[in-house]
């Protein structure tokens, strides 16, 4: 199959089930509320290495937002359900409470939830107030500027986590080109993020000849090791290979992400777009590419 | 279709009507809702010796008259809407838990005794204990809102344990007295000993309020919990204005004969 003169591998992304949350942060400016935002998606780009994943999703208006100031929406996914707490409490507590003048909200409605401000309120030594506001319990928690105040429950829920795509082209800078347009087309779409700093690069595989390495690098798609790799997949036309991990919501936002990211990608003159998957045998989803690309007629 | 019921005599002494609540009146034809039970003084009667029904019961009710001598209304009321095109007497509200009961007149005392949950509006003014406990009971309004845009008198929000009450006007004396928790958000003036034996929640005025000496000088901040107040009021059409949205509030800790943990927030600028 072909978009324009970009070739798509007749292939498959293979992503797993995860479990996520949505945290509006605001503040008095943009400023303050992205800065917190960068700091709770920090360290947070793949569970090989880190706790969990996450990134900005979008920045919200202040008209959107729950206490009408700038804000800006952050997308956190573990592996484990009982993970998700935790690491909402860690990031919110000392990645968004430390920053000045911020408050932080729930950001996804969910018959399931866990209490993050309810665990953070003790750090109010006592001094701290609750509030119940139209069914929804707030937290007041008293700090150097004022109060920092947060919502006591935090919807949580099964997510999709590791939808991919291998964008591949004659050179690294024709390539991220691709791969960047590729980018902003998927972070258009809502519900979905890409882990990644800035998006793509990425690219390891499972396991490694040194045991205690859970992933190596994915030697199949190093243009490097064209030459030595037993398992290249790559023509020799390709010189760059980048990888772009979408994490979303659901699946239909994974889709419609992947979807905009290979048209993007080819537009911008990708030669070859693909996937990485494990056989089908380790992730519940298979997002394949001719499938998705038949979605959007 | 809405059940309506206009008054036609006006009663001589207190009319108790706590039938008067859209779960009892819920799929009852007019005459059925005539013949319900009520007390007029020590008398029994039924509602139809002082109120013409017509409809049937529904979600909605709709009272049309003076109803000042009418006490309970919407008592134990658990949904629906209730509407009264007038004054309504005492009790309104009594251990309502849910729905909406509106009030386009004066309400007398004792609106929302017992609430849990809900929401009352009177358009017009209210009399003394709006949401406060009854004499020897612990506890007053539990949660749910009461949102008065006129005057309140005394005893607003006494021994209040949760919920929201909200005063367009001006507010009696003893506001918040032996309140436990939950909010009082009053856009006029406080009367005197306002959070008297207070021992947790939020008392809100914009505009300066003499204070009891047991109660302490925090701090001039901008309180961003109220913010959410104030844009959740302005949401139901009461007249919130953007300086006190955006304004500072100076802070006072109290009552400190009691936990301490109260506070009593005036605006400031």
């Amino acid at each position: 199959m072909k978009i324009k003169k970009t070739e798509i591998i007749p292939t498959y992304a293979e992503a797993f089930e995860m479990w996520g949350g949505r945290a509006i942060i605001t503040a008095d400016n943009r400023r303050w509320a992205r800065t917190a935002a960068q700091s709770m998606t920090g360290f947070a780009t793949s569970v090989i290495g880190c706790s969990c994943e996450a990134a900005i999703e979008k920045e919200i208006p202040a008209e959107q937002t729950p206490d009408g100031r700038p804000g800006v929406s952050v997308l956190l996914f573990t592996i484990r359900e009982k993970d998700i707490k935790k690491r909402l409490m860690e990031r919110i507590g000392q990645c968004v409470m430390t920053c000045p003048t911020t408050a932080c909200f729930n950001g996804l409605e969910s018959a399931q939830t866990v209490s993050v401000g309810g665990a953070l309120r003790y750090f109010g030594d006592g001094y701290q107030i609750s509030k119940m506001l139209g069914g929804r319990r707030l937290w007041r928690i008293p700090v150097l500027d004022g109060e920092f105040l947060v919502d006591d429950l935090f919807g949580v829920q099964a997510t999709v986590g590791g939808g991919n795509l291998f964008i591949m082209g004659a050179s690294a800078a024709a390539t991220l080109r691709a791969a960047l347009a590729a980018c902003d087309a998927m972070c258009e779409v809502e519900d979905v993020f890409l882990p990644f700093p800035g998006g793509t690069r990425s690219g390891s595989k499972i396991g490694s000849k040194y045991k205690e390495l859970v992933a190596s690098t994915n030697d199949a798609y190093c243009p490097s090791l064209r030459g030595v790799s037993p398992e290249t997949k790559l023509p020799e036309n390709i010189n760059a290979v980048y990888e772009v991990v979408i994490n979303g919501l659901n699946e239909p936002a994974v889709r419609e992400a992947m979807r905009r990211g290979m048209i993007a990608a080819a537009e911008k003159g990708a030669l070859l777009i693909s996937a990485g998957n494990y056989g089908g045998n380790l992730g519940r989803y298979k997002l394949d590419l001719e499938d998705i690309l038949g979605d959007g007629g | 279709m809405a059940l309506e019921l206009t008054l036609h005599t006006q009663p001589e002494v207190p009319l108790e009507a706590e039938c008067i609540t859209p779960h009892r009146l819920a799929g009852l034809s007019a005459a059925k809702a005539e013949r319900l039970d009520a007390m007029h003084g020590n008398r029994k009667v039924v509602l139809g010796d002082f109120f013409k029904a017509a409809g049937k019961g529904a979600d909605e009710t709709v009272l049309t008259g003076d109803l000042s001598l009418v006490k309970l209304i919407g008592a134990q009321m658990t949904q629906g809407q209730l509407v009264v095109e007038g004054n309504v007497g005492m009790h309104v509200g009594w251990g309502m838990c849910g729905g909406e009961i509106t009030v386009r007149g004066d309400a007398h005392d004792w609106v929302g005794p017992e609430m849990s949950g809900g929401r009352i509006v009177v358009h017009g003014n209210a009399g003394h204990m709006v949401g406060s406990a009854y004499r020897g009971q612990p506890s007053g309004l539990c949660g749910g809102e009461i949102l008065v845009h006129g005057n309140v008198r005394n005893e607003t929000g006494g021994a209040m344990r949760r919920g929201l009450i909200a005063v367009g006007g001006d507010a009696g004396d003893f506001t918040g007295v032996n309140m436990i928790a939950g909010t009082i958000i009053v856009m006029g003036h406080l009367g005197i000993r306002s959070g008297a034996s207070m021992k947790r929640g939020s008392i809100v005025s914009m505009n300066p309020a003499p204070l009891l000496p047991t109660y302490e000088y925090a701090c001039a901040y901008r309180p961003l919990f109220l913010k959410l107040y104030l844009e959740h009021l302005r949401g139901l059409g009461f007249a919130v204005e953007d300086r006190h949205i955006n304004g500072r509030y100076r802070r006072w800790s109290g009552d400190s004969l009691e936990l301490n943990k109260g506070e009593i927030l005036l605006f400031h600028r």
